[in-house]
């Protein structure tokens, strides 16, 4: 439904200018790159029909809103304070006087129009070079006007990728378990909201518990963990139609579940008997298959991005490390060998690395490593955090953290943050209630 | 009535009388606790409920083990005993982990402890029919705590009546 909503035209082809300006996003946030992001200007007539429509008194400066929040949140942008700004909106999308841009020290400049156009939201935006004096971007949209923080995760999306040259991740989504209640007897409920932490969606009741959901490739299905009538078992669950089935009803407990990258087949773990072992279910014709076979525990299983590799959790060699293997279990190789134990590896999307928990000396860290185990980079340091997410272009992780009680057992939390894969710009996301098991959406307008 | 008992109760007596005795002071406190852990193993009785009399529905385990230690097997001893006697009970075991694993880790482990409980029954002569086994991993703390002594009440298999 998302995706057939949104119908994106261009207007304009970009330009092929040679810009001046250029985001290197492998740096870490150290400088990041001051931009004036003008406020969308808004005929008085539009304004008032999406006033009427949204409840909201200037939808163009609620977009531009998002836009500078985005930009601002990625470390990579500085947006300046509109209270310098000497140009009035309006004229500044027709023709930007650079001279005054410069003055307060801009580099880029967004600018654009919002109108009302036969009962739907049409945005044009354009992003200016401002020290070449060039127009580098023009693009424009039309939507329904319900999708209207949508249209400003699309523009920051379209500003991110033509100043760092790669794909943005504004316009995604996060699935997670929303938290409540004493340590004790948590209620636990799915929950889906903006990256940004709007719209914010409850999808269980809190009636049994729920772990570790995870999106398909599409973004409209989600696997995960529920104990439904006090039997754990891997659930799927649509988003658009909110039917859930169980594709993991085993013998024993299925989890740790996680899509293919095709989608196909869901990989999970099956424990039985004391041992777990790794399985995938093909979701078209049900035929199971297990990958591995050890009186060990093999957990936590995570596709490479071309699907022809596995990275896993197992404690074969005495204690939780992190293994590779191909996609029919053969050729299992180990390849965390520093200090301490590893768990819950994730293949990031690029494919070259693998992100971590690790535990050392009752510390945990967020870590990443090259697949073949090089590389080892620890990004944070904390009493308890796990369970890394990649943002779709791989840049930035998701996980939670969980902070340590007094001596009554009071001040438990449970969070969402992220952090750049530079191991810069850590940043607590806000949720409604406590947060874990946090899982990122693919881009949801290519 | 057994040797162990016994000496618990001793153990408790002698307890008493320190606490008596003495003055309380922080250094007699931290004694009493390292005195419910051994290695890290809980052995306090402070969580503890009884099947029936005599009979412990839980055991602990060491971080990271499935081990049953020495009191362990002590109490699913008896507790066989006790399903021998009441062979109409069937019981579900419950694996726990403390809070110091990644999840679903945890959830393994929690399923290898019930396992571990679960063998031991057996050998017992306690039919697998009537055994079931649920991990709840961390999900299930009986200690809110972020202490050592917490997280060692925390790593459990619990024998649960089912019907």
């Amino acid at each position: 439904m998302i995706k057939k909503i949104i119908t994106l035209f261009l207007i304009l082809i970009p330009i092929n200018s040679h810009a001046l300006i250029e985001v290197d996003i492998t740096r870490g946030n150290l400088d990041p790159l001051p931009l004036a992001v003008s406020p969308l200007s808004i005929d008085e007539k539009s304004r008032k029909s999406f006033q009427k429509v949204l409840k909201k008194e200037n939808i163009g400066e609620e977009i531009s809103t998002i836009v500078e929040n985005n930009l601002s949140t990625s470390g990579l942008f500085n947006p300046l304070n509109k209270e310098a700004f000497l140009q009035a909106p309006d004229i500044a999308n027709l023709k930007p006087r650079f001279e005054d841009w410069n003055l307060i020290k801009a580099q880029a400049l967004i600018t654009g129009k919002v109108n009302f156009v036969d009962d739907k939201l049409r945005v044009e935006f354009r992003l200016w070079d401002v020290l070449a004096a060039k127009e580098m971007m023009a693009l424009a949209f039309t939507t329904v006007p319900t999708n209207w923080r949508r249209v400003g995760h699309i523009i920051s999306d379209k500003v991110y990728e033509r100043l760092t040259g790669e794909k943005g991740y504004f316009d995604t989504r996060i699935i997670y378990v929303a938290e409540e209640g004493p340590k004790t007897q948590r209620i636990k409920k799915l929950a889906i909201m903006d990256q940004d932490g709007f719209n914010n969606k409850f999808l269980t009741l809190g009636n049994e518990l729920v772990l570790t959901p995870r999106f398909n490739p599409t973004s409209q299905m989600v696997t995960y963990l529920s104990y439904f009538k006090n039997l754990p078992r891997v659930y799927l669950l649509d988003i658009e139609t909110g039917t859930q089935e169980v594709v993991g009803d085993f013998p024993g407990m299925t989890f740790a579940p996680r899509f293919s990258p095709d989608g196909k087949k869901i990989i999970m773990s099956f424990a039985k008997d004391g041992k777990s072992d790794i399985y995938t279910m093909d979701l078209e014709n049900r035929i199971v298959e297990r990958i591995t076979n050890h009186p060990s525990i093999d957990t936590s299983p995570s596709y490479s991005p071309d699907g022809k590799y596995i990275t896993f959790n197992s404690d074969r060699s005495g204690y939780q490390q992190i293994y590779i293997m191909k996609s029919d279990g053969s050729d299992v190789k180990r390849i965390s060998f520093g200090n301490g134990l590893y768990g819950t590896p994730v293949w990031s999307p690029r494919g070259d690395l693998i992100a971590f928990t690790k535990l050392h000396k009752g510390k945990f860290y967020i870590g990443v490593m090259r697949t073949d185990g090089k590389g080892e980079r620890l990004l944070t340091e904390n009493y308890y955090q796990e369970a890394p997410s990649w943002s779709p272009n791989g840049r930035v992780l998701i996980f939670y953290r969980e902070t340590k009680t007094n001596d009554k057992g009071e001040g438990f939390t449970a969070k969402l943050w992220s952090i750049d894969l530079t191991g810069y710009n850590e940043r607590k996301i806000k949720t409604p209630t406590d947060a874990s098991d946090p899982s990122w959406s693919s881009l949801l307008s290519n | 009535m057994t040797l162990s008992k016994i000496l618990k109760n001793t153990l408790l007596v002698l307890t008493a009388c320190l606490v008596l005795s003495a003055c309380a002071t922080k250094k007699e406190i931290a004694t009493d606790i390292e005195g419910s852990m051994q290695g890290d193993v809980y052995t306090g009785t402070d969580t503890v409920k009884y099947l029936a009399e005599g009979v412990p529905d839980r055991v602990f385990f060491a971080t990271n083990e499935s081990i049953l230690t020495t009191a362990s097997r002590e109490t699913l001893r008896a507790q066989a005993a006790w399903l021998r006697k009441n062979s109409g009970i069937n019981v579900v075991l419950e694996g726990h982990a403390d809070e110091r694993g990644t999840r679903e880790y945890n959830l393994a482990l929690g399923e290898r402890r019930a396992n571990a409980a679960k063998d031991y029954l057996m050998t017992y002569g306690i039919s697998s029919d009537r055994i079931t086994v649920l991990s709840y991993g961390k999900e299930r703390p009986v200690d809110s705590g972020s202490n050592p002594l917490s997280w060692s009440k925390n790593r459990r298999s619990v024998t649960v009546k089912a019907n």
